[in-house]
């Protein structure tokens, strides 16, 4: 371990003139009930809530002055540590780290464990009052004082390190175990962050033991302060749980490791090394498992997932929510009513989303009355099973339930609405129809939206009255679940109609990516290439279960499988229709159209990974054998060409947004920064194209 | 339906310490202030289930921004009281507390409530007197009111013209006299008990905690008094010494219906008499109190020389002494502001009815001897309001054997 004072050299040369700096300040306060004088210390980045409290070099070394004067003041005799309102701190400077390389990770990691610890090891008991969110760096100061109150409405608390390549590595890792048991530790630090990086409330952080009392926000420091004050003279004693430190650490441990090799394959460096820290916790005295987090911190920089998922995390934080592209958002129109063409799984599913999100009336409406009403019902549904679960409540959902009908009559139901979506069969003709006849009965400027996931736009629109208005507005399956929107603007698409569908896309809680007109658009472009690439290799010889074991850590599932998910016909109509586009790049397989001929439901036998023997005999498979690695890097040689190609012709506006649809739109890993990351970094993009993406 | 009439009782009353304007609550919400006291009051009253409270009258002067909103219901709604207790904003300038009080009180007699929390703040530093007001043009086209009597310091100083045996060195003495006083309370922990610390935000400082009145200068001098700015007349009488400052805090109190108080094992700590406001002259707002007091006492059936305990809000020290010579109390009566009053602690307008209370259930309980105290205060706009108050731990009343059996702890028992 390295001293202090050396590490505050090396920490002031790696910090940097933009810091926000997350200033601690001491102040003294006489405690009630006669308990004596506590240095409370607040950390404050002097910004409002919208800018949480992160810690950067120079604000350890601020918080590092902070305790040392607590320290040296005789009159005080104990520490407590919160932060501005609504805020303790959001952790480590995401930029400082990004920008400090492996040395300096190790520099900002030993400072860390150095400052947190002297609350532990000062000589003066402290307090950590969570106020509100406190998430990696923030919740790790509070895990090193002696006790913990905790707001039960802080927003988020957590340890989310693992999802962005890291590991907890001032202390998390080694404390919270220790504090909680692992079982639960291992929600908190790895099984969380894996789940798109969900965190906890106050309530639930309390709950779980992080903290020893929890109090409302009407007063909760003044109640934490008191609270301290108990405790220091003895009137409250805090009393935690025994921790299992025999066949229960085991346990936890494999569930933990369950839930790594589940979620990502193994794939992901930082949650095998969460896990190892997991492990480590239940006998490392304090130094071993502080020094086991600066190795793992330190090892974790030099990998390049760090990076990546760095890369991730601003393209779904920042990018997401602001589109490239999109027009002022001044210019959009307001939707008061949405009218749904088609009442199918797709046209409900949609109804439920835009029902939920705009609150206003959503009209269903199909050739026949029966089916119309077969929507209604599912929306219905839906919602009942919502306010059963106690996620809604009866008015709420009779509001809902109530916008939402079904009819046959076009002409009067569409009449006042601003924003009508087609979800018909994917057939151009039939579209154009459909659009034609809705032309005739709304307004000259109701946005007209269609879902199509592979269908020109412009030629959509051309025979349209008013074809500036058409937009493309797809989905993905589930429309409940994945978070991409791929607007598209066809040719005459004008800005108002964009406005309005990127301004809807927002109000849908959707992430809105702009796509040039263009077959398949992104994510259906991509994964065709990416499916058709597969089938040529298997179709060429190589085993369909060795082809399904390559994208481990690429794709959030094997191929095959996803085929079976989509279905096999909907996955032989993508390629068939990139294929009429591209015959040269994109291979139509035999093999799937065989397999759609015969009416199977997949490849595998139902249940296995194993191929249908039913199926085998269907195929007709060539002599070329490959093995796993050499179809990861075929594979990936094609999508690095694709993604090549898709930027030149302005598919996408950049590679940026070619990643966050993937991660989005596609579940390509985010610790892999979707796809161009990867690309790049595993020298496919230099070998293709002679030049990198980033 | 016959109807009957029902006792008023008054069960605990708190605020927060008190702050100088700019101070230690800059950077806290005036809301805020009044929810700390909402949420104490129901901390040391844990046998009061919080859905038995019937009302939340909450007083502010200038009710905007953070004093907006019909504060009584938002505070309760904050407070995280259950969202089946009303609540309302009421505002008469420094008797706001009082006349949430009385209004309130008005409303257990007849039958309305059983038990209320009634209060009131002002942050002076957000809100100061006067902020946004749009005063009628006919006040000065029709001489309905002086515009010099919207300045509370020039309406001092008019009392002063009024009763000229008031000179600025019987005001210094009663300000310095006030300050002993307070030290002194303190000193033997009277005021304490009932503050509420509050969390103090300040960006710069970062968090504290208000436990004590920051207006409170406890070795003033007559002599620094003498020296002070006349700042409403050259050569005037009325300075910062012998006035109360420009302050920011809250106060609230629990009254109840006295059976329900009795139901509910909630202490007696005072019973309401009777109350009443009266108007004067605007130009002399000060000498409120003396007609209203007359008033309240008429209607109780009681004179001056019944009443023991007097609470009198030293808005002015001219007030005061306008208020003891016409009763003909001697201006440094032990019974009169006995812990010290506004001069020292402050006066955040509409906050400081309750304070008043507080301060006079103390003086009850140490002093059973007293059977009847009162509150009184000046207003500004030239009105006084005073409450009667009754003595539960008076001693002869015990003797007496009525109704009421009072153990010392003021339980009901």
């Amino acid at each position: 371990m390295t001293e202090l004072s050396t590490l505050i050299e090396r920490a002031t040369a790696l910090a940097s003139e933009d810091e926000v700096v997350t200033t601690a300040r001491l102040r003294k306060v006489a405690l009630p009930a006669g308990a004596g004088v506590m240095g409370l210390i607040t950390l404050d980045n002097g910004l409002d809530h919208t800018r949480p409290n992160t810690f950067g070099p120079r604000g350890l070394i601020s918080l590092d002055a902070a305790i040392d004067a607590a320290l040296a003041d005789d009159e005080i005799v104990a520490l407590g540590v919160t932060g501005k309102p609504f805020i303790l701190a959001a952790g480590a400077d995401l930029t400082t780290l990004a920008a400090a390389g492996p040395d300096g990770v190790r520099v900002i990691a030993e400072l860390g464990h150095a400052v947190f610890r002297r609350l532990i090891d000062g000589g003066k008991p402290s307090f950590g009052f969570i106020n509100g969110l406190a998430l990696g760096g923030g919740l790790e100061v509070a895990l090193h004082c002696t006790y913990r109150t905790i707001l039960d409405t802080a927003a988020a608390v957590g340890l989310p390190e693992v999802m962005l390549g890291l590991v907890p590595g001032w202390g998390g890792s080694h404390l919270l175990p220790n504090l909680i048991g692992p079982e639960r530790a291992t929600t908190v630090f790895i099984e969380n962050p894996l789940n798109n990086g969900r965190t906890l409330t106050g309530a639930q952080a309390f709950g779980l033991g992080i903290a020893d009392a929890m109090f409302t926000g009407a007063d909760f420091l003044e109640r934490s302060l008191s609270w301290a004050g108990d405790v220091l003279t003895g009137t409250i004693t805090v009393e935690r749980t025994e921790i299992d430190r025999g066949e229960a650490w085991d346990a936890a441990v494999r569930r933990a490791e369950g839930v790594v090799a589940g979620r990502t394959g193994g794939a992901s460096p930082a949650g095998v090394r969460a896990v190892d820290l997991l492990a480590g916790a239940r006998a490392a005295s304090r130094d071993e498992g502080f020094a086991a987090e600066d190795d793992a911190l330190e090892a974790m920089s030099r990998t390049p997932e760090l990076l990546a998922s760095l890369y991730s995390f601003d393209l779904v934080q920042k990018r997401a929510k602001r589109p490239a592209g999109a027009p002022d958002r001044a210019l959009a129109r307001k939707v008061t009513k949405v009218g749904i063409v088609g009442a199918g799984l797709m046209a409900s599913q949609m109804a439920l989303l835009f029902v939920q999100r705009l609150k206003v009336p959503v009209v269903l409406t199909d050739l026949d009355q029966s089916r119309a009403d077969k929507g209604v019902a599912y929306v219905h549904a839906e919602l009942d099973k919502r306010l059963a679960a106690g996620k809604a409540s009866p008015d709420a959902t009779n509001r809902l339930k109530a916008l939402v009908s079904g009819t046959v009559d076009q002409a009067s139901a569409f009449a006042d609405a601003d924003f009508v979506i087609e979800a018909v069969f994917e057939e151009l003709s039939v579209k154009r129809q459909v659009f034609a006849a809705v032309e005739k009965v709304v307004s000259p400027e109701t946005i007209l939206a269609t879902n199509t996931s592979s269908l020109s736009i412009t030629e959509m629109a051309a025979d349209l009255d008013h074809p500036e208005r058409l937009v493309g507005f797809h989905f993905f399956n589930p429309v409940a679940v994945m978070p991409l929107l791929e607007i598209i603007r066809g040719k005459e698409t004008d800005e108002a109609t964009l406005a309005t569908a990127f301004a809807t896309g927002k109000a849908l809680k959707k992430t809105a990516v702009l796509v040039k007109d263009s077959p398949s658009f992104i994510v259906n472009r991509l994964l065709g290439r990416f499916m058709g690439e597969v089938a040529r290799i298997a179709d060429d010889g190589t085993p369909i279960e060795v082809v399904d074991r390559a994208f481990a850590g690429v794709t959030p599932m094997p191929p095959y499988l996803l085929i079976a998910l989509v279905g096999p016909a909907i996955a032989l109509h993508n390629g068939e229709t990139l294929h009429a586009a591209f015959p040269e790049r994109f291979h139509v397989s035999a093999n799937l159209r065989a397999v759609v001929e015969a009416g199977k439901p997949g490849f595998y036998a139902p249940g296995t990974f194993e191929v249908d023997p039913a199926v085998a005999e269907l195929m007709t498979i060539g002599t070329t054998v490959l093995d796993e690695t050499q179809v990861r890097r075929r594979t990936l040689e094609a999508l690095a060409d694709e993604t090549s190609r898709m930027l030149e012709e302005g598919v996408a506006s950049a590679p940026e947004d070619i990643d966050l649809a993937m991660i989005t739109g596609a579940g390509f890993c985010f610790w892999n920064g979707g796809l161009t990351m990867l690309l790049d970094r595993e020298g496919i993009s230099t070998a293709v194209l002679g030049r990198t993406f980033h | 339906m016959t109807r009957q009439l029902r006792e008023v009782v008054f069960v605990d009353g708190v605020r927060t310490p008190f702050g100088k304007a700019k101070g230690q609550y800059a950077e806290t919400r005036a809301d805020d202030l009044v929810i700390k006291c909402i949420r104490d009051l129901l901390r040391r009253n844990p046998d009061l289930p919080p859905e038995r409270i019937d009302e939340v009258a909450i007083a502010a002067t200038t009710q905007i921004g953070d004093q907006g909103l019909t504060l009584g219901r938002t505070a309760g709604l904050l407070s995280g009281l259950p969202a089946s207790v009303p609540g309302f904003a009421i505002d008469r300038m420094c008797a706001g507390a009082m006349t949430a009080v009385t209004t309130t009180a008005g409303g257990i007699a007849f039958g309305s409530y059983d038990v209320v929390i009634a209060g009131g703040v002002e942050h002076m530093g957000r809100h100061p007197m006067g902020e946004g007001v749009d005063p009628n043009p006919r006040i000065v086209a029709e001489r309905i009111v002086d515009p010099d009597a919207l300045v509370m310091g020039n309406t001092a100083e008019n009392v002063h013209d009024r009763y000229p045996a008031i000179t600025k060195e019987r005001c210094d003495a009663l300000a310095v006299r006030s300050q002993q006083r307070a030290a002194a309370a303190y000193e033997a922990g009277i005021i304490q008990p009932d503050l509420v610390p509050v969390a103090t935000r300040s960006a710069q400082e970062g968090w504290g905690l208000a436990t004590v009145d920051e207006p409170m200068r406890p070795g003033t001098t007559v002599e620094q008094l003498a020296g002070l700015k006349t700042p409403f007349r050259p050569h005037g009488r009325v300075t910062a010494g012998n006035a109360a400052g420009i302050n920011d805090g809250a106060t609230a109190c629990l009254l109840a219906d006295e059976e329900t108080a009795r139901e509910l094992g909630l202490p007696v700590r005072m019973r309401m008499v009777g109350f009443a406001f009266a108007g004067v002259e605007p130009e002399v707002m000060a000498v409120g109190p003396i007609p209203a007091t007359e008033k309240a006492l008429a209607k109780a059936g009681l004179s001056i020389e019944d009443i023991d305990a007097f609470e009198i809000n030293e808005a002015f020290a001219v007030q005061v002494l306008a208020f003891l010579d016409h009763f003909g109390l001697a201006e440094d009566d032990e019974r009169v502001n006995p812990y010290g009053g506004a001069i020292a602690f402050g006066h955040p307008l509409a906050s400081s009815g309750v304070r008043l209370m507080t301060q006079l259930a103390r003086q009850f309980e140490a002093r059973p001897e007293a059977r009847y105290g009162l509150t009184s205060m000046c207003i500004g706009l030239g009105m006084g309001g005073t409450v009667i108050w009754e003595n539960p731990h008076w001693s002869a009343h015990q003797e007496q054997g009525e109704a009421a059996i009072i153990d010392s702890a003021g339980k009901v028992a």
